[in-house]
């Protein structure tokens, strides 16, 4: 049950993913961003991790993604046009992509340890609580430092937005 | 086996009250509304216009499905379903009472208890703003793209007082699932104060309460705050171009947020399923009240004034008092009690959105906005901090 969800849902999220590129239009390509948020939550929660699938569905499938939504729907950005390809691109892109795609591949092969496969419903870290009691003790320091450099962002923002008052 | 042939009984049972429920609750505001308003509302399809749900399902079902040439079709499709399904899927978290014995098989009176529950209700309401914005967008029409915008925006700004002020009760319960919150709220202060989140010491949430159900209506849409169908300004703003079906599609989504709204401030609350006095004497108010009805119809009935319609009134009174029998057998209480309770309180604050539509008039798009970041918010988050306080010291 578990593997079959999985597997819909990975493919759900490649597809989704491969939409988002190739889609012309702004909001079907932010659409296929939800999705592919949508999904990834649908793995969290197959992992145990039901507050991340929470989070990622409220603040990445909600907020973020409403804001993208709202501000292609203000400006109204039409169907974007294809440009005429350059000679370079048309000749050297698919090449150059495979071979920066498997030397990223061979880097990331060589850091990362070797991993284990992932049983489904194993994991009991992903609770509230547990999340609440690691974030406020073992990792305080950058959960607060985090806090201040989103309100610093807020006051930038707030800051740039004001209208000059002369 | 076993559970999943409950769970889809529950889901059907659930499924088929909520449907009825939607439908009626048009027939209830409107008629509200109309006696507000010195009126007397649905009066033709039936006896006091009560099949009138019925004909408007019809008249629904059978007008053509216009689809406009100038819309972006796949969207346009897209945003009713969106609407709706989202609407509907929240319910299904809702607990509406304790672990109940059904034939030697113990259950609960909930569909599912998540136990992130109320996460997965923010969720969904962050989410259920797309059905909107893009029905919006895909009309190709300024009217609808304008409510669509105005909506997108309104449910952003309300979303935050929203979120933070269902913080505080949670600090009270200690719980995110549901059935832990309304079971956090069990028992009663000197023997008859409920001890309701709205009621609980160290800091009693009533001032949260207020702002839940505020920021409530405006998550909603409904008067005063919506801006996104001001009639007089956006002629139906963002579903102006749906018709038929995609139209119910959206209205039948309103009512249902309504419900589950309701539902939520219910459980978070009001105690959910805990009765407003002490079991042994709040087992016989509700046989009490659907007896006082039987016998105000059976007076009414007597009094007739529509000459024509002699059967309606006595055959209502029949039904009370059937009700007021079975909710006065002791049998069956462990199920009807707690049914009764919670709807009891879903149906007054039900009545409240209603009472209110009625009431007050719709604000300017400015006051709004202002509305909630000047005043709202900042309520919101001194009652967060009051709260927190309060909870650590004691």
């Amino acid at each position: 049950m578990d593997t079959v969800l999985f597997i819909i849902f990975a493919v759900v999220a490649i597809v989704c993913a491969f939409n988002l590129v190739l889609q012309k239009h702004p909001i079907s390509s932010a659409l296929s961003l939800i999705g592919v948020m949508g999904s990834l939550a649908v793995l969290y929660l197959l992992l145990g991790a039901e507050f991340i699938a929470m989070a990622q569905m409220i603040v990445y499938g909600g907020a973020v993604m409403v804001l993208f939504v709202f501000v292609i729907m203000l400006l109204n950005a039409g169907s974007e046009k294809a440009s005429s390809k350059s000679w370079f691109a048309q000749l050297a892109g698919l090449p150059l992509l495979c071979a920066f795609v498997a030397v990223l591949g061979f880097f990331v092969r060589a850091a990362m340890p070797v991993l284990r496969g992932v049983r489904f419903g194993t994991w009991v870290g992903g609770t509230a609580e547990r999340i609440g009691q690691v974030l406020f003790t073992q990792y305080l320091l950058p959960f607060e430092v985090i806090s201040i450099l989103i309100l610093i962002a807020i006051l930038g923002a707030v800051v740039l937005a004001r209208k000059e008052i002369d | 086996m076993n559970f999943y042939i409950v769970s889809l009984i529950k889901i059907a049972l659930v499924f088929a009250i909520f449907m009825t429920t939607l439908a009626y609750l048009q027939w209830v505001e409107r008629k509200v509304l109309a006696h507000i308003q010195s009126r007397t509302g649905p009066l033709r399809v039936g006896p006091h216009g009560l099949m009138q749900p019925l004909a408007d399902v019809f008249k629904l079902l059978t007008k053509e499905d216009l689809l406009p040439p100038y819309v972006s079709r796949f969207f346009y499709l897209l945003a009713p379903f969106i609407a709706v399904s989202l609407a509907l899927i929240a319910i299904s978290i809702i607990p509406f009472g304790p672990e109940i014995d059904v034939f030697g098989y113990r259950t609960y009176m909930q569909i599912s208890d998540v136990n992130v529950g109320i996460l997965f209700i923010l969720a969904i309401a962050a989410v259920s703003v797309y059905g909107v914005a893009l029905a919006g967008w895909s009309s190709n029409n300024k009217y609808s793209l304008l409510g669509g915008l105005r909506s997108s925006a309104q449910m952003i700004s309300y979303e935050l007082p929203f979120t933070l002020v269902i913080v505080s009760p949670l600090l009270l319960a200690n719980h995110l699932s549901l059935r832990s919150i309304v079971d956090s709220q069990a028992g009663y202060y000197l023997g008859f104060i409920p001890r309701w989140s709205i009621f609980q010491i160290p800091f009693p949430q009533i001032f949260a309460f207020i702002i839940f159900m505020i920021a409530g209506f405006a998550e909603t849409n409904r008067v005063p705050f919506d801006l996104p169908e001001a009639e007089n300004e956006l002629v139906a703003g963002f579903h102006t171009e749906y018709s038929s079906m995609k139209f119910a599609c959206f209205f039948m989504a309103e009512y249902a947020n309504m419900v589950t709204i309701t539902c939520i401030a219910t459980t978070l609350f009001l105690g959910g399923w805990h009765p407003l006095f002490p079991a042994p004497y709040s087992n016989w108010i509700a046989p009490l009240v659907f007896f006082v009805a039987a016998i105000l119809c059976f007076i009414a009935g007597v009094q007739n004034v529509r000459k024509r319609d002699r059967y309606t009134f006595p055959v209502f009174g029949i039904a009370f008092l059937i009700l007021a029998a079975i909710f006065a057998v002791p049998l069956f209480w462990q199920v009807t009690m707690p049914i009764f309770w919670f709807c009891a309180k879903v149906g007054f604050l039900l009545f409240t959105y209603i009472w209110v539509r009625g009431t007050l008039p719709r604000f300017r798009y400015d006051q709004l906005m202002k509305f909630a970041w000047t005043f709202l918010f900042p309520c919101a988050l001194i009652n967060l901090l009051l709260t927190a306080l309060f909870v650590a010291v004691f």
